[in-house]
């Protein structure tokens, strides 16, 4: 369960989030909003990337201004742009990055990598240099990269902004398929549509919080 | 050059399983000793091991020649300089000695995973601890930047292919600040990327 109480952020004198309180505690989240409205902003502070101005954000209790490495633990980041996501040069060694705070025996790190590969069709792709991945084997891998530090929840920042229709329902399948719970900003209302829950960020404010059915026909109205 | 091609490559071979380290040590002791042998009878001896070297490793002779082609002019060049200025024994001790160090400098990268390389290298600076130097944090720097120059030069090439499309082809300036600036948000992304992903360096 990941808490907000009156969270506001600001930098300098500009202000990018205001007043927002939240329980999100339902398996499948969606943040909608303009570009600049600050949902991004808002997914940064769920995993304690960014730290608010004034109150708190909470994952289990844990503060994310004390407890940042053992939140980001818990809640896992996907980037929008995997290419910034993906920090070795090889797929292998991407992924056993994610493990080496666990401290693992090299066999269980071996096994671990092995089985996430497999999950997602790119065993074979092991010992590959990574920039040479399309962009949705990019993208599978930077979420391979999230799951296997095993967090109990993961936040997706625009997971498909940059991927063709066939990348994109790829990645929504794995996205759709997690068992963990899922959070997720995005402009692709398709992706969303199934969710239990859609927030819509407006000038950094929540502006309607509720089902799909209503929460993206109002955001659709927003935006015309 | 492509990057990828130095990269790493799978074999069941006892070169890749001998240590990062032991490779590392090697190929400084072989790029010292063949500036100090002047004998070019001897190298080529020594150029001809290491060729048998990357059968050893189960390398084919292709993935040989991909490692001494973007050279080849360049070692051409040399030859011909020291057959103007002494005699040809002299171009081939040159060519020789660059090849040597060039081949098993690439046999070594081929065979070693970057993440075995770098935990060598960060067992190799331990001892600096002392200074303040944080051996980790130096591992994860060489590890990124070898990450991100194939992504750099994807990004100088969309920005070229901007520029040209709006007549500021021969514009260094143009090229060069949307570089950097792109190339600094990114550095900024990555740096959140890899807090993101409960990074320790302690």
């Amino acid at each position: 369960m990941i808490e907000l109480q009156n969270v506001a952020l600001r930098y300098g004198k500009q202000s990018v989030l205001e007043d927002i309180s939240l329980s999100l505690g339902e398996r499948r989240i969606g943040i909608v909003g303009a570009n600049g409205s600050g949902k991004s902003t808002l997914a940064r502070l769920l995993n304690g990337l960014l730290l608010p101005s004034e109150g708190t954000v909470r994952v289990d209790g844990m503060d994310t201004a004390k407890d940042g490495r053992k939140v980001r633990a818990k809640v896992g980041f996907v980037f929008q742009n995997p290419d910034n996501q993906i920090v070795f040069p090889v797929v292998e060694e991407d992924l056993a990055f994610g493990l080496k705070p666990l401290k693992l025996p090299k066999d269980d790190v071996s096994r671990r990598i092995d089985a996430m590969l497999a999950r997602y069709d790119l065993g074979a792709y092991r010992t590959h240099p990574s920039h040479q991945l399309s962009g949705g084997q990019k993208q599978l891998l930077a979420i391979c990269g999230v799951l296997i530090m095993e967090p109990a929840c993961i936040v997706f920042d625009e997971p498909t902004t940059l991927l063709d229709l066939r990348n994109r329902n790829r990645v929504a399948q794995a996205i759709a398929e997690l068992d963990q719970q899922v959070i997720t900003v995005s402009h692709d209302l398709d992706l969303l549509a199934d969710y239990d829950r859609i927030l819509v960020i407006d000038q950094g404010r929540v502006v309607c919080d509720d089902v799909p059915q209503k929460a993206l026909p109002f955001y659709v109205d927003l935006m015309s | 050059m492509n990057l990828a091609s130095g990269l790493y490559q799978d074999r069941a071979s006892p070169l890749h399983r001998l240590p990062a380290g032991l490779k590392v040590l090697a190929l400084v002791a072989l790029g010292t000793a063949v500036f100090v042998i002047p004998d070019w009878q001897i190298l080529l001896a020594i150029l001809a091991a290491v060729m048998v070297l990357y059968g050893v490793a189960r390398f084919s002779p292709q993935i040989l020649w991909a490692q001494i082609r973007p050279l080849l002019w360049l070692l051409v060049v040399f030859f011909a300089v020291q057959l103007w200025l002494n005699d040809w024994q002299a171009g081939l001790v040159v060519v020789t000695r660059l090849a040597i160090v060039v081949l098993f400098a690439a046999l070594v990268t081929l065979t070693t995973r970057v993440s075995v390389m770098l935990e060598a290298l960060e067992r190799a600076m331990q001892p600096l601890r002392f200074m303040g130097v944080n051996p980790e944090k130096i591992g994860l720097a060489f590890s990124l930047v070898l990450r991100f120059i194939p992504v750099i030069a994807t990004v100088s090439h969309d920005v070229r292919e901007a520029q040209n499309a709006r007549g500021l082809n021969r514009n260094m300036l143009a090229l060069t600040v949307p570089l950097i600036i792109r190339t600094l948000k990114m550095a900024d992304d990555v740096a959140d990327a890899i807090e993101a992903r409960s990074y320790d360096s302690e």
